[in-house]
């Protein structure tokens, strides 16, 4: 089967401070229709970078994405995107934030509110839907922001650490709930983090990165079925596929540059 | 939020000011200060003036020239800001410029604007149109720059082209700043045209005020200056309010 995503020798540097900052360095991987990929690393991994080339927001200096086989260039609808820092836009509300994609894209009123209400509904935001997103908590503006991303039935979901900011009990069950309207609509989706029991907990797929030059360091398969439980999170086999992320994500080789310049 | 503090209602407090303001006036009238008006002459003069129709019309002359000039100010400032805040060279031309006529008290270009533009109400009302636009175009455009770079990217994956992250995006996100940036220049617009009033007019707040000063007519000069107060307070709560209620989505410290 072909890849959904296919990432073929991306290279991309930064200008930091004066110095050049090799965020990725000829990164290629393929990413299966309906999986569920989690991408971990230390900081200055390139991971973000990663996200945003496939969300077509950054124009790596090398390689291209495909996706379905067309190369990427710019954003697109297909590809929905959720952000750390929720970017919900504050003047509207919950309803209007969900409805915001799909009124761009041209569908009419009726269609639009009930497409809303769907995924408003699914999310657990009925209650708030017609809230400001001011009155929401961190986990429930990052729920309004799934399902604004879903509306527009996007077959690709980019996650970049969307629940890095939220206290460790929400983003365990924000964590389920992803999971719970992943399987009910189920999306090709590639999540950053820097949690290795998230990206253990959700994937089919872990993506251990390393830094400096940014690259991919190792590929973790999780071999444990959905729907994941409290009781798969408590499992052994479980436990042992966190250690061997976590030796690989901290006990990493030196870097191939040096530091000092 | 859960603030449940209990805010204590100010306005005894306000009344109270008020009073002990009178009082201090009443002190000050009675000290011998020569032709220095007491409330009771002052609220005499007032009612005399609104009686006569003069302070009606005075009134209605200082916020006409302020409302021209302010309309036009405005109304020149939010593109002006917007092409700024969104195109970097525009900014790099108009912005020397910008923060060279700050620096220039309007009411400084009133010798010049009298000399090229006659004494009629072109002067002052250009003037007035200097006040406003300068204010509300920096605001303006600092409200394009401020807008979050994540919201802009958050329409952009939901589709949006150029136009809907402009308008969709844009211009909502700078709203806050725009209105402060109207409430600011508005209170310039106000301080600019009684000054120019004063320097050459035939009618408004400012010139009742240089006429009452040659003969020594001090009560109508504090009845001006009241009228200039309270009509400048009330703009300016009305400003703040119309801000409040557009921004209501705001998240406020």
């Amino acid at each position: 089967m072909n890849p959904k995503i296919r990432f073929r020798g991306i290279s991309h540097k930064f200008d930091l401070a004066g110095a050049e900052f090799a965020a990725l360095d000829n990164v290629s991987l393929d990413i299966a229709d309906g999986e569920f990929v989690t991408v971990v690393g230390p900081s200055g991994c390139g991971k973000s970078t990663l996200m945003n080339v496939a969300s077509g927001l950054l124009d790596p200096d090398e390689g291209e994405v495909l996706v379905d086989g067309e190369a990427v260039s710019g954003p697109s609808p297909q590809r929905g995107v959720i952000f750390q820092q929720y970017a919900l836009f504050p003047w509207m509300s919950v309803r209007k934030n969900v409805e915001f994609g799909l009124k761009i894209a041209g569908v009419g009123k009726v269609e639009r509110r009930a497409k809303a209400q769907y995924f408003i509904d699914i999310v657990g935001l009925t209650a708030f839907a017609d809230a400001l997103p001011k009155t929401l908590s961190g986990g429930m503006k990052q729920r309004c922001a799934i399902a604004r991303a879903y509306a527009v039935d996007p077959t690709i979901l980019l996650m970049d650490e969307p629940f890095g900011a939220l206290d460790a009990l929400t983003r365990v069950q924000l964590q389920d709930r992803l999971l719970d309207t992943w399987s009910q609509e189920k999306r090709t989706v590639m999540f950053i983090t820097h949690d290795v029991d998230e990206a253990v907990y959700l994937a089919n797929r872990v993506i251990v990165m390393a830094a400096r030059p940014g690259r991919i360091h190792q590929i973790i398969e999780v071999d444990l079925p959905y729907p994941r439980t409290e009781e798969i999170r408590l499992s052994d086999e479980f436990a042992a596929l966190r250690r061997q992320v976590w030796n690989s994500v901290y006990h990493q080789p030196a870097p191939l540059e040096r530091t000092s310049s | 939020m859960a603030a449940t503090k209990k805010v204590r209602s100010t306005w005894p407090l306000t009344v109270g000011s008020g009073l002990l303001g009178l009082l201090v006036w009443v002190i000050l009238s009675n000290s011998g200060i020569q032709g220095f008006p007491g409330p009771l002459a002052v609220a005499e003069r007032a009612v005399e003036s609104i009686g006569n129709g003069v302070l009606f019309s005075d009134l209605l002359a200082s916020l006409t020239r302020v409302f021209s000039g302010f309309a036009l100010g405005v109304t020149l400032a939010v593109p002006v800001g917007f092409l700024m805040g969104w195109y970097r060279p525009i900014r790099g031309l108009i912005e020397p410029w910008l923060q060279f006529f700050r620096m220039v008290p309007p009411l400084a270009i009133i010798p010049l604007a009298i000399v090229l533009m006659g004494i009629g109400e072109t002067p002052k009302i250009f003037v007035i149109f200097l006040a406003s636009f300068l204010s509300a175009v920096v605001s303006t455009f600092q409200g394009v720059i401020a807008v979050d770079s994540t919201l802009i990217n958050a329409a952009r994956v939901l589709g949006a082209k150029d136009r809907t992250v402009f308008t969709g995006v844009v211009v909502p996100a700078s709203a806050p700043f725009i209105l402060v940036g109207m409430r600011i220049g508005l209170g310039a617009s106000w301080a600019t045209v009684v000054a120019a009033e004063l320097i050459a007019a035939q009618g408004g707040l400012g010139y009742r005020m240089q006429a009452a000063q040659l003969y020594y007519d001090l009560p109508t000069i504090f009845v001006q200056l009241i009228v200039i107060g309270l009509v400048g307070l009330a703009m300016d709560r009305t400003l703040q309010y119309a801000e409040l209620r557009l921004t209501n989505w705001q998240e406020r410290r």
